[in-house]
């Protein structure tokens, strides 16, 4: 702790710098700046302060607590490895649009996570909207230049739905600031749960993440697996500990993404799919809102963030290296990418919750707190989704990215900026799945004494691994006896290719119809308000026309006929 | 002389406009218009800071005292009204020298700067007088000269729309003579402080209910709340632009506080509220404002008639604020009227700009402008922000007030109807800002960013819509105290 100033000040000023240096100068900037950000956070003092009086509410720009300053080291930690990723962008690549954006989007983050009342929190929630879509804009597609426009629409939305909430809330309460809100009933608390919800991607407000992320650049992708949805975690967890709705939400988050990441071709969307997933874990534990529910949530949030970053690194990777990102378009990578398929490997790992590795020292926490609150039914659901997970991040992203058949591309591993990157984000998986009382247990938000590494957690993940690993085992052995490795390729392919999409497909397909058929109503409800009001308003119509004046004079009389009328009769 | 201030306020413009008028040259027409607007700023802020405080200055016109003679009346209400009439007439003259050379026949200019000083006068005299028929005297000098500017326009319909405008106008003058005339035939008296001392003992009558709906309408039409803003569009949309920056920043704010005057001092806010329920039928009038206009605005293809027909919404908004007839709601409106006053003058200011060197207004004219007028450009993105009400723009300010006002009346889907309305000027907005920065500039027309005499008066009301967006202690805590005299609240 050097200076005392709101975090998010620094970030932007290195986003204006990355703006205008170029060349080693900017690269500096971008590795010095979260270095130089995050090493200022330790240590810092708890209490809101950096207050400002503006029409008669109190704007409180900086409140460090146990609980921000958990996703404070976090961002300034995600954003180092995100810029070190992208360190090696060229001009033609859009380097200084994506630096920047990048920068000022780790700002906004860390403002949002650090505001102290929901005005502030309101104007950060929509700078992330804001900065983050020139990641995807980045990409210079027409697809990707419509899907940044859909996501800029709905996280705006879910701007003015929390400012909505903020008004009404001021109004009720006489405060904006941001503790405890809690479903009391009242309007107010509906919209900020509403608008937090959107940008978690709650069911059926979950598509603009599955639609954007896999449409950003190669680098991006990691920046935005990193912030708008743990942003939105930090607020649930701020906001809305103990809401009990939000434990059935979050089981049902971590169970319906499985099916349509089974089915699923583009490798990154898969990884869309499984953050929902894994999103999911967090909100039920925050849905509990015990201190081990919570402290899992969050710790679920840090190691998210570090290994769905390096999932999405990998697959940035071999999207960078190849072109290519679908599944059935890759294959074998892993002899000329070793080390992005071990890298990847222990994201998969972790991802899946292997003990020794970082998901296991979180997902464990959360899964324990829904026992011990007797949610057995909520619990196996979650025992589910995570056989789901090994299933569809686990298996299924290493497998057709790096073995699987042989596609026949020959390429390199990345340059060495994105090795490294994610080589630090695999030694953080395995040192936080390995010693996670010495590291990340001691920055948790609250008092837990939760012990991941006894016999029954242990034994509980090992068998719910089982049947993955039997079949990951089987692979392994065949292998091994390379003339039988076409039949084993084909029987994991139908696996995934024939069979899953015929069972899940049908429990997908039923899933999307429902989800479809709510999403069809309201849009072909919206288009027909739409239409019978442009047809009064637009060009030529009643209400848009120039009017004769004698027409207008009608509408006097009529007035004053009225007002006549009105006020005699009173 | 700070003892005269309030006379001297109407007099020295009015003293310059035929002066104007007979030197026949446009540098110094337009240094004594000039000159006028910057003496009203003056002398708008000499009175503001004495009654800001709660003071009330009451002066009598020749010595004749009230209710004899004229008595003109200054509080913090029209102190406010008169500040910001002033201080856009400010910043509009200067920036008018070049647009006017452009856009208005040069041998009619020293003529244009004679009626735009009369108009101001006229706004001037309507807020700074404290008697009826005074009110429409003013009213008159200040409709006239309008009609009289807005015909110079360019296109040929500035005539027509100014024709149209002249019999709404004068319908509504009349409209509200008549409602002075009646008061008086029941009253005997002229005087605003005497009249709403003697209407009570004669309000069971038929006339003073009549007088009212008169007085009502009359306002509605100089104002232009819906539906009887049909005059409003054209005139703001063929009249030069100078003028359209002008009168759309002051001319129906002065009706609105017309109106506010008569409503709460006049016949006082139980009359007009509790016993004629005046509010029943402004607030679902302003929303219907709102929204249908705001819905026209996103189909127009002109972007100065996307922009006129916006200023009928946000009178939607300030009306809206007025029907909620509480301290809360008035001062939400009050707030809006400097407010929008900021935010619409810096966007037809833009246009201006625009005009000036392209020639056109219409949504496809702005291809690629973003690149070539990049500081026109970016003021009316800052204006757009401040008509949408995003934080740190004015626009934010008095939209925050609007809805906790309307929450504190237990309206919240009026509440939620107003956030629908900053949706629908997202749309509008966002449609000229998409063409000017997304789509490619047509190769080699020449066009150069706008002259430095016109942008800076444009940065100006740009500065400010940030200024008062964040820093909104001096216009809330006027508009509050507006708010209190005119509800009678003491504090």
């Amino acid at each position: 702790m050097w200076i005392d100033l709101p975090p998010f000040i620094l970030l932007f000023v290195g986003g204006v710098l990355a703006a205008v240096t170029r060349g080693t100068l900017r690269k500096s900037i971008m590795l010095a700046v979260p270095i130089l950000g995050g090493l200022n956070l330790i240590g810092v003092e708890h209490g809101a302060r950096f207050q400002y009086e503006v029409a008669g509410q109190t704007l409180t720009l900086f409140r460090p607590d146990g609980l921000s300053l958990l996703f404070g080291y976090l961002f300034h930690l995600a954003a180092f490895i995100g810029n070190l990723f992208a360190l090696h962008l060229t001009d033609e690549e859009g380097a200084t649009l994506q630096h920047s954006s990048a920068l000022l989007y780790a700002g906004s983050a860390l403002g949002a996570v650090f505001a102290g009342d929901l005005i502030t929190m309101f104007v950060f929630w929509e700078l992330l909207a804001f900065t983050s879509v020139f990641l995807i804009w980045a990409r210079g597609t027409e697809r990707s230049y419509r899907t940044g426009f859909r996501y800029l629409v709905i996280h705006v939305l879910s701007g003015v739905l929390l400012l909505s909430g903020a008004i009404i809330r001021a109004q009720e309460t006489g405060s904006i600031e941001f503790g405890n809100i809690g479903l009391d009933g009242s309007l107010g608390a509906w919209l900020i749960l509403i608008s937090f919800g959107i940008k978690a991607a709650f069911p059926l407000a979950h598509n603009w993440l599955t639609d954007s992320y896999p449409e950003s650049t190669a680098t991006g992708a990691v920046f935005l697996s990193a912030f708008t949805t743990k942003v939105a975690i930090y607020g649930l967890a701020r906001g809305y500990a103990g809401t009990e709705m939000l434990v059935y939400i979050g089981a049902v988050m971590t169970a319906f993404p499985i099916f349509y990441a089974v089915i699923e071709n583009d490798l990154r969307r898969v990884l869309g799919y499984s953050m929902i997933n894994q999103i999911g874990f967090m909100v039920t534990g925050i849905g509990l809102g015990t201190a081990l529910g919570v402290n899992g949530a969050v710790a679920h949030a840090f190691n998210d963030v570090i290994f769905k970053g390096l999932l999405f690194m990998t697959m940035g990777s071999v999207l960078r290296q190849t072109g290519r990102i679908n599944g059935s378009d890759l294959g074998g990578l892993y002899k000329t990418m070793p080390w992005t398929a071990a890298f990847c490997i222990v994201g998969a790992a972790s991802i899946s919750a292997f003990p020794l590795f970082s998901g296991f020292a979180s997902k464990s926490m959360v899964m324990a707190a829904a026992l011990e609150e007797g949610h057995s039914i909520v619990w196996l659901v979650l025992l589910f989704a995570a056989a789901g997970v090994f299933h569809h991040a686990g298996i299924k992203i290493p497998f057709f990215a790096f073995y699987g058949h042989d596609s026949g591309i020959r390429t390199t591993d990345p340059p060495k900026n994105m090795l490294v990157a994610m080589g630090i984000s695999a030694v953080l998986c395995i040192v936080i799945g390995t010693f996670p009382e010495q590291t990340l247990y001691r920055i948790l938000p609250f008092e837990g004494g939760y012990h991941p590494y006894d016999v029954t957690h242990v034994l509980t993940q090992t068998q719910l691994l089982f049947f993955g690993a039997l079949a990951f085992v089987g692979l392994q052995k065949f292998h091994i006896y390379p003339a039988e490795l076409r039949s084993i390729n084909i029987d994991v392919e139908w696996l995934y290719r024939w069979v899953a999409p015929r069972i899940v497909g049908g429990v997908g397909s039923l899933v999307s119809r429902i989800d479809g058929a709510v999403r069809g109503t309201a849009v072909s409800a919206a288009r027909r308000v739409i239409a019978v009001g442009s047809r009064d308003h637009a060009g030529e119509g009643l209400l848009a026309r120039t009017w004769p004046t004698g027409s207008m004079l009608l509408w006097v009389a009529i007035l004053l006929v009225g007002y006549i009328t009105f006020y005699l009769a009173r | 002389m700070s003892d005269h201030l309030p006379v001297l306020l109407v007099v020295v413009p009015l003293i310059a406009a035929p002066i104007a008028a007979l030197i026949r040259s446009v540098r110094l027409s337009w240094l004594i218009a000039c000159g006028a607007s910057w003496w009203a700023l003056y002398a708008a802020w000499g009175l503001l800071s004495r009654v800001r405080g709660g003071e009330v200055i009451s002066y009598a016109l020749g010595g004749w005292p009230a209710p004899y003679g004229i008595e003109y009346r200054v509080d913090a209400v029209n102190a406010w009204v008169i500040l910001i009439v002033a201080a856009i007439a400010s910043v509009a003259t200067p920036y008018a020298y070049q647009s006017v050379r452009r856009e208005v026949e040069s041998d009619r200019v020293s003529l244009f700067y004679s009626a735009w000083i009369l108009c101001l006068t006229g706004l001037l005299g309507i807020s700074v007088t404290g008697d009826v028929f005074n009110v429409f005297v003013f009213l008159e000098i200040s409709s006239l000269s309008a009609y009289a500017l807005i015909s110079l326009g360019q296109d040929r319909r500035a005539l027509t729309s100014a024709y149209q405008y002249l019999i709404m106008g004068s319908i509504g003058a009349t409209f509200i003579v008549i409602g002075i005339g009646l008061m008086y035939i029941m009253t005997g008296t002229l005087n605003m402080m005497d009249l709403s001392e003697r209407l009570p003992a004669v309000m069971d009558t038929r006339a003073i209910p009549v007088a009212f709906a008169f007085l009502t309408v009359g306002f509605s039409l100089k104002l232009a709340l819906f539906p009887l803003h049909l005059w409003l569009p054209n005139a703001y949309t063929f009249a030069p632009s100078a003028v359209t920056a002008f009168i759309a920043a002051t001319a129906t704010k002065v009706a609105v506080y017309m109106m506010l005057r008569f409503f709460f001092t006049v016949f006082g806010a139980a009359f007009a509220f509790d016993v004629m329920q005046v509010d029943l039928i402004l607030l679902p009038l302003a929303l219907v404002a709102i929204l249908s206009t705001s819905l026209v605005a996103i189909h127009q293809q002109n972007v100065k008639r996307l922009l006129a027909y916006s200023s009928v919404a946000q009178i939607g908004y300030m009306i809206l604020g007025v029907s909620l007839a509480s301290v809360a709601g008035l001062t939400a409106g009050l707030l809006h009227l400097f407010n929008h006053a900021l935010m619409k003058g810096a966007l037809f200011m833009a246009m201006g700009c625009v005009m000036y060197r392209v020639g056109s207004v219409r949504i496809d004219a702005m291809a690629g402008l973003g690149k070539k007028m990049p500081w026109t450009m970016a003021a009316f993105v800052v204006g757009g922000l401040s008509i949408i009400g995003v934080p740190l723009t004015v626009g934010f300010i008095s939209k925050w007030y609007l809805v906790q006002a309307a929450l504190a009346a237990g309206l919240w889907w009026v509440a939620a109807l107003v956030m629908v309305g900053s949706l629908m000027a997202v749309i509008y907005i966002w449609r000229v800002v998409e063409v000017a920065y997304l789509s490619p500039a047509p190769d080699g027309d020449g066009v150069a960013e706008a002259p430095l005499a016109m942008l800076i008066p444009l940065w100006v009301l740009v500065a400010a819509n940030v200024y008062f967006g964040v820093n909104a202690g001096l216009t809330t805590e006027v508009a509050t105290r507006a708010a209190e005299i005119l509800m009678g609240v003491t504090s």
